[in-house]
């Protein structure tokens, strides 16, 4: 590592540790943007003589991040990984700086930076799990994405791809590489994905399939298959049997696990079972202490996509339910996704809307027939709702919650 | 206010034109006509079917290019059954593409301009840059609606032809984004029976006097009963005093942006 690189790794260091202490952030982010001023080819440096995996999606990468990394572990892999989410070059930089040593790193990278880390960090493996509409400000994003993904898949034929089958933008984005294995995944969020992205013809549905009449586009078939509970291999089935609730865990263990299996050449049992006793992941999951003693649960929701699975997994439960959701930047200023959202599922449970925008989940609810109160502080809601209380929150709700500044 | 059929309230290719909670529209109609007794239903029209000459409401959202285009071929073929439909008294409310639809012809996504249904006369072009943010209009006085809040997203800029009028002047945001001859800035379309307009939110939810003036054409009567609309009135609040910081902000800067 060249001199200027060990200076900007100290100095980034400094840097975290005082935007720690100051509280003003997790510390990552700033530590990473100190170190890339300084030596801006530091995520060479950092990453040179590593087996870099770079890990993708809108919704599910910091988990699947985080089962990959369990799953190698499990294997005596000794692996690095940006577990705290922090998943721009900085991050990356700052991870990768603060742990030289393991020849392995699982990296969560966000989609729109993952054609510019690939190069620098001289990755071997790209995990996609989907592409769905995240922040509406950002119109057009699934597209463009799309589009890059596709060129770097075509333009690094030594690069291989695990990828999730069952997304029309994926299947798109990967059809230019050349060593792909899919994985099924199923696909119950759809609205995203009505046209063709080969041809914009209107796709055909079916159960779980899709197929473009006009051109032929289609969706692969898949070695890897998740059925229910169940990771299909080409070696036999492996019960999935996850401490980590509902469906979206399931799929993101399954990608996880045939990145593992198909890439790595874990034992698939041996896979399966690195990964099935963890409870929570960092960034998606947490708790907070309520003021009459009791923990509530703390997850975060980002899209439609992502408060969908929330909400189904929450429907056949007893627990009390806090919506908490802002309308900044990193929400997406424009909360006209709350009537994409099947919030139906909570009626007859006891509800609290909240956050900056409560007003605007309380109409929701209010024209879903969803009996609710309106308390604006997602703690104070918490508090005043009975039994076992599950707070779902919109990312600056679930950030201020999890860094406890309220 | 008696009628033997339910309310037929047609979501019109929601896969396609379902961006901005369009389904919200929807859901608000059916619901404020269930809260007065009147029987309503969703009817979803799905991509690729040809739209029914059956519904008392067409509602038409947003939608992102390749999906608008599409949009665009099915309702093309069945202009026939639309005409037939407002021949009969049907409604129709579109919504950001769904209004760019409703005109002569529009620009894709890749700069083709295209043919619109011609149901009124507009035409729509790519501007420089998206509209953004929350939006307030003083709806047209013969409307005799209260100030419509919203929010906007889109990089069309929407004239009106000769003769058609807006849905109502913008105090806060861009509408359609093109002044007038007099300099004003307007939002929509509006002609008989046909509301088209930039604002999402979606709009009705926000907007519940609109939802009824809707509803009032489609049953016959200016005097639906009024329903307790308390929480939609704190949200109407909320959202306007935003607005008119936020519009406030933006004179501020222009002024800067003249003097300097
Ligand atoms: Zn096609």
């Amino acid at each position: 590592m060249s001199l200027r690189a060990r200076v900007a790794l100290g100095a980034g260091r400094a840097a975290g540790w005082a935007s720690r202490v100051t509280g003003r952030g997790a510390g990552t982010q700033v530590s990473g943007r100190v170190m890339l001023a300084i030596a801006p080819d530091l995520l060479e440096q950092v990453g040179s003589g590593r087996r870099c995996a770079i890990v993708s999606a809108t919704n599910g990468k910091t988990t699947t991040t985080r089962l990959l990394a369990e799953a190698l572990r499990s294997a005596g892999i000794p692996v690095t990984s940006n577990h705290t989410g922090a998943n721009m070059p900085a991050g990356l930089a700052a991870a990768l700086g603060r742990d030289p040593e393991p020849r392995v790193a699982v990296l969560e990278v966000d989609e729109r930076w993952v054609p510019r880390v690939v190069d620098p960090l001289a990755a071997e493996l790209l995990v996609l799990g989907n592409l769905t509409r995240d922040q509406l400000d950002r119109f057009g994003e699934v597209r463009s994405i799309a589009v890059r993904w596709r060129e770097v898949c075509g333009s690094h034929p030594n690069l291989a791809v695990v990828a999730n089958a069952s997304d029309p933008h994926v299947v798109w984005s990967v059809e230019p590489a050349t060593d792909v294995t899919w994985v099924a995944l199923g696909a119950p969020w759809r609205s995203d994905a009505a046209t063709c992205p080969r041809c914009a013809a209107l796709l055909d549905w079916s159960a779980d399939t899709f197929a473009c009449r006009a051109c032929g586009f289609a969706q692969p078939d898949a070695p890897y298959r998740l059925d229910g509970e169940v990771l299909v291999t080409p070696e036999g089935r492996i019960d999935l049997d996850l401490a980590l609730p509902g469906a979206w865990n399931r799929m993101n263990a399954a990608l996880a696990l045939t990145a593992a299996i198909a890439h790595f050449g874990i034992d698939a049992e041996r896979a399966a079972a690195g990964i099935r006793d963890l409870e929570m992941v960092s960034g998606r999951f947490s708790t907070r202490r309520l003021a009459d003693g009791r923990d509530a649960r703390v997850l975060l929701a980002k899209n439609p996509a992502g408060w969908t699975e929330v909400l189904r997994w929450l429907a056949p439960t007893d627990t009390s339910v806090v919506l908490a959701v802002n309308a900044h930047l990193a929400d997406g200023r424009d909360p006209s996704w709350l009537f994409d959202v099947p919030y139906e599922l909570l009626r007859g449970k006891p509800v609290a809307a909240s956050g900056e925008r409560a007003l605007d989940v309380a109409v929701r609810l209010d024209y879903g027939d969803v009996s609710h109160v309106v308390e604006r502080d997602p703690l104070r809601a918490a508090n005043g709702l009975p039994g076992e209380v599950v707070v779902v929150a919109s990312y600056t709700q679930f950030t201020h919650l999890t860094r406890g500044s309220w | 206010m008696t009628r033997e059929s339910p309310v037929r309230i047609g979501l019109v290719y929601p896969d396609l034109l379902g961006t901005y909670g369009d389904r919200g529209n929807a859901l608000v109609l059916v619901e404020r006509c269930r809260r007065r007794g009147v029987e309503a239903e969703i009817v979803e029209v799905a991509a690729g079917e040809p739209l029914p000459d059956s519904l008392d409401v067409y509602l038409f959202g947003g939608g992102e290019d390749d999906a608008q285009v599409m949009a665009a071929a099915g309702m093309r073929a069945s202009s026939a059954a639309l005409d037939r439909a407002r021949g009969g008294g049907a409604v129709v409310f579109a919504v950001c593409a769904g209004l760019q639809l409703l005109g002569t012809s529009y620009a894709a996504g890749d700069g083709d301009v295209l043919d619109g249904l011609g149901l009124v006369e507009l035409e729509t072009r790519a501007g420089e840059g998206r509209c953004i943010g929350e939006v307030v209009v003083e709806p047209d006085p013969s409307l005799r609606l209260r100030t419509l809040t919203g929010f906007e997203n889109h990089g069309g800029r929407t004239r009106l032809g000769p003769g058609v009028g807006p849905l109502g002047r913008v105090t806060v945001g861009h509408g359609n984004g093109v002044p007038e001859s007099d300099g004003a800035t307007v939002d929509g379309v509006l002609a008989d029976r046909l509301i088209g307009t930039y604002l999402h939110g979606p709009v009705l939810p926000r907007n519940p006097d609109l939802a009824d003036l809707l509803l009032g054409w489609v049953l016959g009567t200016d005097a639906l009963t009024p329903l307790g609309d308390t929480l939609v009135e704190e949200l109407r609040a909320e959202r306007l005093h935003e607005a008119r910081l936020r519009g406030r902000r933006a004179r501020r800067r222009d002024r800067r942006l003249t003097r300097g």
